[in-house]
C-alpha cells in the first residue's frame, strides 16, 4: 500500500515537472492549454499533500481534539459548527472575485509563462499559506479579525496600520474595479442594457424573497439567473433597435452613473439590493467558474500567445513596467491576496468544526482561486496576440484609429488587421473592440472564442461575450456594493471617536455623509482613470496591486509574530519567506511608481513631463489636473509603503525582544478546551 | 450510488449554506418560529447587521 502511494505521488511529481518543463521550455510553437492545467493541478496536489501537511503538523501543530469557537460559542447564528465541505464552499464563494480574472489577463502582455508560474508557485508557497495560517490563528482567538490580531500580537501601531491599510485597499480596489466596468461598457448598448437590467432583477429578487417566497434564496437566485440570461438575449435586440442610443454612453457618463449607483447601494436597505445581488452574483460566479473549467478541459484550446513577449522589458502597452516587479503586482489575488486575510479572519473561523479542517478550507480554497487565475491566463492567451493587444491597449499608446492601431501592433511583431478586428467586433455584437482596456473585454473575447468552438459555434459568439461581460460586471458591482458599505462602516467606526453621532450606523445624516465620503474617495480614482489619456488602468491597477500585496504583508507580519511567539522560530521561514518576497516586490513597485524616470511608470516623472511641455491653448486646466493627480497617486503609494514600514518595524522589534529574551512571549490564544467531538459526544 | 447521493447532498448543503438558507433554518429553530413572511423579516432584521459588514473579496 505504501509502495503504491509512493508510486502514485512520484507519477504526479513527474507529470507536474514534465508539464512545467513544457510550458517553460517550448519556444516558437503553440502549446495546448492542458499543459497549464496539468502543471497547475499536479503542483496543487503536491503542495496540498506535502507542504500544507508539513505546515499543519510542524508549524501550526493542528489539534483535532481542541474545541473551535464554532463548538464552544455555538449560538446558532454567527458561531455554528459546519461540515468542512460546506465551509470550504462558503469560504471559496467569499474569496473568489474579479481580481483573479482581471490581473492574469493584464499580465498576459508578458506572455503566458510569467503569469502561470507565479499564479501556481505564489499560491502554493504564499497565498495558500497566508490564508491557512490566518484562518487557524483566528480560530484559536475566537474568530478575531486581522486588525484585532495585529493589535494584540504586534502592538497598537500594527492594529492602527492594519485598519488604515484595509481602508486604503478598499478605496483603491473600488476605484480600479469600477474602472473595469466602465471600460467594458463604454459604447456598448448590449452590455449596458444587460448590466442595467441586473438592477431591477436584483430588486425583484429582494421583493420575491421578502414577500412571495420568504427564505427561498436558491430558488430566487435561479429565477434571477434565468432573467439575467433573458436580459443578455434581449440586449442583442436592443443593440440593433432604435433604443440602442438610450444605452450607448461614453466613459465619463458611465463613470458618473457608477458613482451615483455606488452611493445609492450604500444607502439603500440591505435586503432590497445588496443581498439579492450578492446571491445572484454568487450563483453566476460558481456556475461560470465550473463551466469555464469544464469547457477548458473538454475543448483543450491552443494558446497563441508566446511564453514570453518583448514587453518583459517594461515597454508594454497594457501597463508600463518591467516583468519584475509588475507581473507579480498585477496578478495580485490569483497568487496571494491580502484581502483574503479579512475573510479568513471574518465569517469562516466561526464555522470551522475542527482545527484540522482549517487546512482544507484555508489552503484548499486558495488553490481553487489560483486555478481560476490559471483559467484567466488561458482565456487571454487563446487569443491571437495581435487581437489581445488591440483590445487591451489604450488609444494613447497604439493610436486612435483602427489603421494606426493595427499598424503599431503589427510593427511590434503581432500581426493583426483592421478587417479581422471588425469581423470579431461584429461577431460579438460590438461596434469596435479596439482600446477596450481593463482586462474584462479581452477575457470575454477569449471565453467566447473557447466556447464558440463547440457550444453554438460562431453564431453564439455575441451571447458568450456578453455573458462573460455580464458575469464580470456583476462580480464587480457586488464588490462595489459590499465594499462601499464596509468602507462606510469603517469610516463611521473611525469618525465615531471624533464625534459620537457620526459613529451611529443607523443615524441617517451619518449614513449619507460617510457614504458620500467613501464614494468620493473611490470615485476620485475612477474619474482619473476615465480621464487618463494613457488608459487609466495603467495607473490604477498597479496601485490596487500594491495596496493588496501590502495588506498581505501585514497579514504575514502577524502570522510570523505568532509563529515566533509560539516558540516555533525554526519554522518561521514558512511565513517569513513569502513576507520577504512581498516586501521586495511591493517596495520595488512602489518605488518605481513614485520615482521611476520613465514617465509611463513613475508618477512624478509623468508630472514633470507634463509641466515641462508647452500646454496647448485651452488645455491648461486639464494639464494642471493631470499633474495634481500624478502627485496624489505618488503620495498614496508613498503613504502605503510608510504604513507597512511601520508594521514591519514594530514586528521586527517584537521578534527581537522575544527572541533575545527581553520580553516574555505572550500570545492571546483562547485557553485550550477539549472538543466534545473527540469524545464522541 | 450511495456515495453519489451523499456527494449530491453535501453539495446541496454547501449551496444552502452559501445562500444563507441554512442560516434562516437555524434562526427558525433557535427562535422556535414557523416559516412565514414575518419570521423572514425578523431574520433579515437580525442578520442585516452581520451581512452588510461582510466584505466580498476582490
Amino acid at each position: 500500500m505504501k509502495t503504491t502511494r509512493i508510486l502514485v505521488w512520484s507519477a504526479i511529481a513527474v507529470l507536474g515537472a514534465l508539464s512545467l518543463a513544457t510550458i517553460a521550455l517550448r519556444r516558437g510553437e503553440s502549446i495546448n492549454a492542458m499543459w497549464l492545467v496539468t502543471a497547475a493541478l499536479c503542483s496543487y496536489a503536491l503542495g496540498y499533500r506535502f507542504y500544507s501537511k508539513f505546515v499543519a503538523a510542524r508549524v501550526l501543530a493542528l489539534d483535532a481534539l481542541r474545541a473551535t469557537p464554532a463548538e464552544r460559542l455555538d449560538n446558532g447564528r454567527d458561531f455554528v459548527p459546519t461540515n468542512k465541505w460546506v465551509v470550504f464552499g462558503h469560504h471559496f464563494a467569499a474569496i473568489a472575485g474579479p481580481g483573479p480574472l482581471v490581473g492574469p489577463v493584464l499580465a498576459a502582455q508578458f506572455g503566458y509563462l510569467p503569469g502561470t508560474i507565479w499564479i501556481i508557485a505564489g499560491a502554493v508557497l504564499g497565498g495558500c499559506v497566508q490564508d491557512f495560517v490566518i484562518l487557524l490563528f483566528s480560530v484559536r482567538r475566537d474568530g478575531k479579525s486581522l486588525t484585532e490580531m495585529a493589535r494584540d500580537e504586534i502592538g497598537r501601531v500594527g492594529g492602527a496600520v492594519a485598519f488604515l491599510a484595509v481602508m486604503s485597499i478598499i478605496v483603491i480596489l473600488l476605484g480600479a474595479v469600477s474602472l473595469i466596468v466602465v471600460n467594458a461598457l463604454k459604447g456598448s448598448p448590449w452590455g449596458t442594457f444587460t448590466i442595467a437590467a441586473t438592477m431591477p432583477i436584483a430588486v425583484l429578487m429582494g421583493v420575491y424573497l421578502r414577500h412571495l417566497r420568504p427564505g427561498k434564496v436558491l430558488e430566487a437566485s435561479a429565477l434571477g439567473f434565468v432573467l439575467v440570461l433573458a436580459a443578455i438575449w434581449g440586449g442583442q435586440w436592443v443593440a440593433h433597435s432604435p433604443y440602442a442610443a438610450w444605452f450607448t454612453f461614453s466613459a465619463p457618463v458611465l463613470a458618473i452613473a457608477v458613482i451615483v449607483y455606488g452611493f445609492a447601494a450604500s444607502a439603500l436597505p440591505v435586503w432590497l439590493l445588496l443581498a439579492p445581488r450578492d446571491y445572484l452574483s454568487t450563483f453566476v460566479k460558481l456556475g461560470t467558474i465550473a463551466i469555464l473549467a469544464i469547457g477548458i478541459v473538454a475543448l483543450r484550446p491552443t494558446l497563441h500567445m508566446p511564453p514570453l513577449t518583448r514587453f518583459i522589458d517594461g515597454t508594454g502597452p497594457v501597463f508600463a513596467g518591467t516583468i519584475f516587479p509588475f507581473a507579480f503586482i498585477t496578478i495580485a489575488c490569483g497568487a496571494i491576496s491580502g484581502f483574503h486575510s479579512l475573510i479568513a479572519s471574518g465569517t469562516t473561523p466561526k464555522l470551522v468544526q475542527r482545527e484540522s479542517e482549517t487546512r482544507m478550507v484555508g489552503y484548499g480554497a486558495m488553490m481553487a482561486e489560483s486555478f481560476v487565475g490559471v483559467m484567466a491566463v488561458i482565456a487571454a492567451c487563446v487569443l491571437d496576440p495581435g487581437v489581445y493587444f488591440a483590445v487591451n491597449s489604450p488609444a494613447g499608446i497604439v493610436g486612435a484609429t483602427p489603421a494606426q492601431a493595427v499598424g503599431t501592433i503589427t510593427a511590434w511583431g503581432f500581426p493583426v488587421t483592421a478587417d479581422h478586428m471588425a469581423g470579431l467586433a461584429r461577431a460579438v455584437g460590438e461596434d469596435t473592440l479596439f482600446n477596450r482596456t481593463g482586462g474584462a473585454p479581452a477575457f470575454a473575447v477569449g471565453m467566447a472564442q473557447i466556447f464558440s468552438h463547440s457550444l453554438g459555434g460562431q453564431a453564439m459568439m455575441g451571447i458568450w461575450y456578453h455573458f462573460a461581460i455580464m458575469f464580470e460586471a456583476l462580480f464587480i458591482l457586488t464588490v462595489l456594493d459590499a465594499g462601499t458599505r464596509v468602507g462606510r462602516f469603517m469610516l463611521q467606526d473611525g469618525l465615531g471617536h471624533v464625534w459620537a453621532p457620526l459613529g451611529r450606523t443607523s443615524w441617517y445624516p451619518s449614513i449619507v455623509a460617510t457614504s458620500a465620503l467613501i464614494v468620493a474617495l473611490w470615485g476620485y480614482f475612477l474619474w482619473n482613470g476615465v480621464k487618463d489619456p494613457l488608459g487609466g488602468i495603467n495607473t490604477v491597477w498597479p496601485l490596487f496591486g500594491i495596496a493588496n500585496q501590502l495588506l498581505a504583508t501585514v497579514a504575514l507580519c502577524v502570522a510570523t509574530t505568532i509563529v515566533i511567539k509560539c516558540g516555533r522560530t525554526k519554522y518561521a521561514w514558512v511565513t517569513l519567506a513569502p513576507l520577504c518576497w512581498l516586501v521586495t516586490v511591493t517596495f520595488s513597485a512602489a518605488y518605481q511608481k513614485i520615482f521611476s524616470a520613465n514617465p509611463r511608470v513613475g508618477f512624478l516623472a509623468h508630472a514633470q513631463l507634463l509641466a515641462s511641455q508647452a500646454v496647448p491653448p485651452g488645455k491648461a486646466a486639464e494639464t494642471a489636473r493631470l499633474i495634481f493627480n500624478d502627485r496624489v497617486n505618488a503620495a498614496v503609494a508613498g503613504i502605503l509603503v510608510v504604513l507597512v514600514i511601520m508594521v514591519l518595524t514594530e514586528s521586527l522589534i517584537e521578534w527581537f525582544r522575544v527572541l533575545s529574551g527581553r520580553k516574555r512571549a505572550h500570545i492571546s490564544e483562547t485557553p485550550y478546551v477539549r472538543s466534545r467531538y473527540a469524545e464522541g459526544q | 450510488m450511495t456515495s453519489i447521493t451523499s456527494a449530491a447532498r453535501l453539495m446541496w448543503e454547501a449551496l444552502r449554506e452559501i445562500f444563507d438558507e441554512n442560516a434562516y433554518a437555524r434562526f427558525l429553530r433557535s427562535h422556535r418560529l414557523e416559516d412565514s413572511r414575518e419570521s423572514y423579516r425578523h431574520y433579515l432584521r437580525e442578520s442585516d447587521a452581520t451581512r452588510e459588514r461582510r466584505p466580498r473579496c476582490c
